[in-house]
């Protein structure tokens, strides 16, 4: 049968990484609104930018690779005296600004520090100052005679990162989402307990508008697991929680928005309930369409996509990798059922995307509810060599391009993708690689 | 047929759970793999999602942790990914990173990272920090 177009997919390039160090494993992946961008953040707190280059008309076949544009670390490991722990420096999340004038802004967070940075090229330096001389070195004003005024002169281009805004010491306990409102001029953080708002002029305040920490923490029953605003309404916003409920907020309602606006949650049958069943329920990202009018979670096992207008259950309901139910007890003695994977939509909101084990990746088209999955590996990176999809065989006999479930390498996990605003360029973040696909040119 | 089969064939199973389990299993893989995760470890507590399972998860890499069964490691009461590295004070965290520092430099001599103990520290002694420019792979 033929396949539809998007699944041939063609591999534009790999960003090989050699080296074995933990400080290497990619933890977030980001296009910037146009997409002309991918900020990728690593465990070692480094920032990594990619630029897309400029399509030339002589190559007509390579339509624009990603290539590196700026690196630079973004932050550092701390100690925290007061309670004897230290602070990782893994970048969690990155999130773009969009652009307003010729340089790029964006906002890169660890466990407990939001910065705000500032990524402008330079292109021209001034030469023929009076009191210095090229290098640099303060000339006698003894020797000098005349005067004359410097002059601009282009030089090599040169990407600069400085951090504008340090946005500290407001959260007690590890944040797990950062996202830029449509005002442009606030964002949010949540941690485990809390979110509060930002003013992206304002470091040293801000505003909390969730507290579910009970008074008494015996009577703690869920953590906040993920939060987003709303693509246009600037009031909205949701957050997702480990019982795999999602809750929209409207800013308008109060100031505190501990009371929900709207509550979703779908009914579970209690007879199938488990030990596990909480754990997997436990929502990991949670992302609204392009449009606004849904968001898609993700849990352990599924992605569902929910419409705004019905609280009661999800309009769709994906199945990642169900073959797992069957492998629970092994997932969580190695810890593999707290993987926190991430789950994205393509610019038209028609296909989603979420990473699984092996390197694997999978895509669910909503309007032909075909899904596909794919291997990030070494193996298929030659350059314009087309994926070949993947099937994971449950039981009984293995065909010969299949592979059995208790093959998998769950050390291969892919938890962070990101697709392209508007064009199917996707990227996806395999341990310490970069991969980067596109679509096939025909 | 198959209900006569799993009368006949109690196996090495017993206990009345294990009979549900069998009967389950067909339908609920996840009660099979609860069943040998209680096998493993019977102290495990009946609902992993109450507030000590969530406390912990809070409490990630913090000294001093609440107290859990004995019987049990940390990590199947905490519910959760590996606890980080606990260290006892800033000086502990310190002597924690020379120690990776070592690891990584073998020509350094040993006594250079011992700071406490015989002798009195000078500024030359101590661990440096870690330079704030290395380089990500990625950028090749």
């Amino acid at each position: 049968a033929k396949s539809s177009h998007w699944k041939k997919l063609l591999n534009s390039f790999l960003i090989p990484n050699l080296s074995k160090r933990k400080a290497d494993i990619i933890s977030t992946v980001e296009f910037n609104h146009t997409g002309e961008l991918l900020a990728t953040g690593d465990k070692g707190g480094r920032v990594v930018i990619f630029q897309r280059e400029q399509e030339s008309k002589n190559q007509v076949h390579r339509r624009g690779e990603y290539n590196v544009y700026s690196t630079f670390q973004s932050h550092e490991p701390e100690f925290d005296y007061l309670k004897s722990l230290e602070i990782e420096e893994k970048i969690n999340k990155i999130r773009w600004l969009p652009q307003q004038n010729a340089a790029y802004f964006l906002l890169s967070t660890n466990d407990k520090t939001v910065k705000l940075w500032k990524v402008s090229e330079r292109d021209k330096r001034p030469e023929g100052y009076n009191l210095k001389d090229e290098e640099g070195r303060l000339r006698d004003p003894a020797t000098i005679t005349t005067l004359r005024v410097p002059v601009l002169r282009p030089m090599d281009l040169m990407v600069e990162a400085t951090p504008r805004r340090v946005f500290a010491n407001a959260h007690t306990y590890h944040i797990n989402s950062i996202s830029v409102n449509s005002d442009y001029e606030t964002y949010m953080s949540a941690d485990d307990l809390r979110i509060n708002l930002w003013n992206f002029e304002i470091t040293n305040q801000s505003f909390n508008i969730v507290d579910i920490k009970p008074a008494n923490m015996e009577e703690l029953t869920e953590v906040i697991t993920a939060a987003e605003f709303h693509p246009h309404h600037c009031n909205t916003f949701v957050y997702s929680s480990s019982k795999g409920t999602i809750r929209l907020c409207d800013m308008r309602a109060s100031a505190l928005c501990d009371r929900h606006t709207k509550f979703f949650e779908e009914p579970e049958d209690p007879s199938n309930r488990s030990f596990f069943s909480e754990i997997i329920s436990s929502i990991s990202d949670v992302k609204f369409s392009h449009s606004g009018r849904y968001i898609m979670t993700r849990d352990y096992l599924t992605v569902k996509v929910w419409d705004l207008n019905m609280e009661n259950r999800p309009i769709e309901t994906y199945q990642v990798h169900d073959y797992l139910r069957s492998k629970l007890c092994s997932l969580y003695e190695n810890d593999c059922i707290f993987d926190k994977f991430e789950c994205v939509w393509n610019g038209s909101d028609s296909v989603i995307m979420t990473g699984s084990y092996n390197n694997f990746f999978r895509m669910f088209d909503r309007n032909t509810k075909r899904d596909v999955t794919l291997e990030a590996s070494r193996e298929n990176s030659k350059p314009r060599a087309i994926l070949k999809p993947r099937k994971v065989c449950v039981g009984g006999k293995r065909r010969k391009d299949e592979i059995s479930v208790d093959s998998l390498d769950f050390s291969k996990k892919i938890l962070h993708t990101a697709w392209h605003p508007s064009e199917n360029i996707i990227a996806v973040a395999a341990t310490n690689n970069l991969y980067i696909f596109q679509d096939k040119v025909n | 047929m198959s209900q006569k089969q799993e009368e006949e064939n109690p196996a090495e199973e017993t206990g009345e759970e294990k009979q549900d389990t069998q009967e389950k299993e067909g339908i609920l893989p996840e009660r099979a793999e609860e069943a040998k995760l209680k096998a493993k470890y019977p102290s495990l507590g009946q609902k992993p999602g109450g507030s000590d399972f969530l406390m912990k998860r809070l409490q990630k890499g913090v000294w001093g942790i609440i107290s859990y069964p004995l019987s049990l490691e940390p990590k199947r009461v905490l519910g959760m990914k590996s606890v980080e590295q606990k260290y006892f004070d800033s000086g502990d965290y310190n002597m924690a990173k020379a120690k990776m520092k070592n690891k990584q430099l073998p020509s350094a001599g040993p006594d250079k990272n011992l700071v406490t103990g015989d002798h009195i520290p000078t500024p030359q002694d101590l661990p440096q920090r870690k330079s704030s420019l290395v380089t990500s792979k990625l950028a090749g």
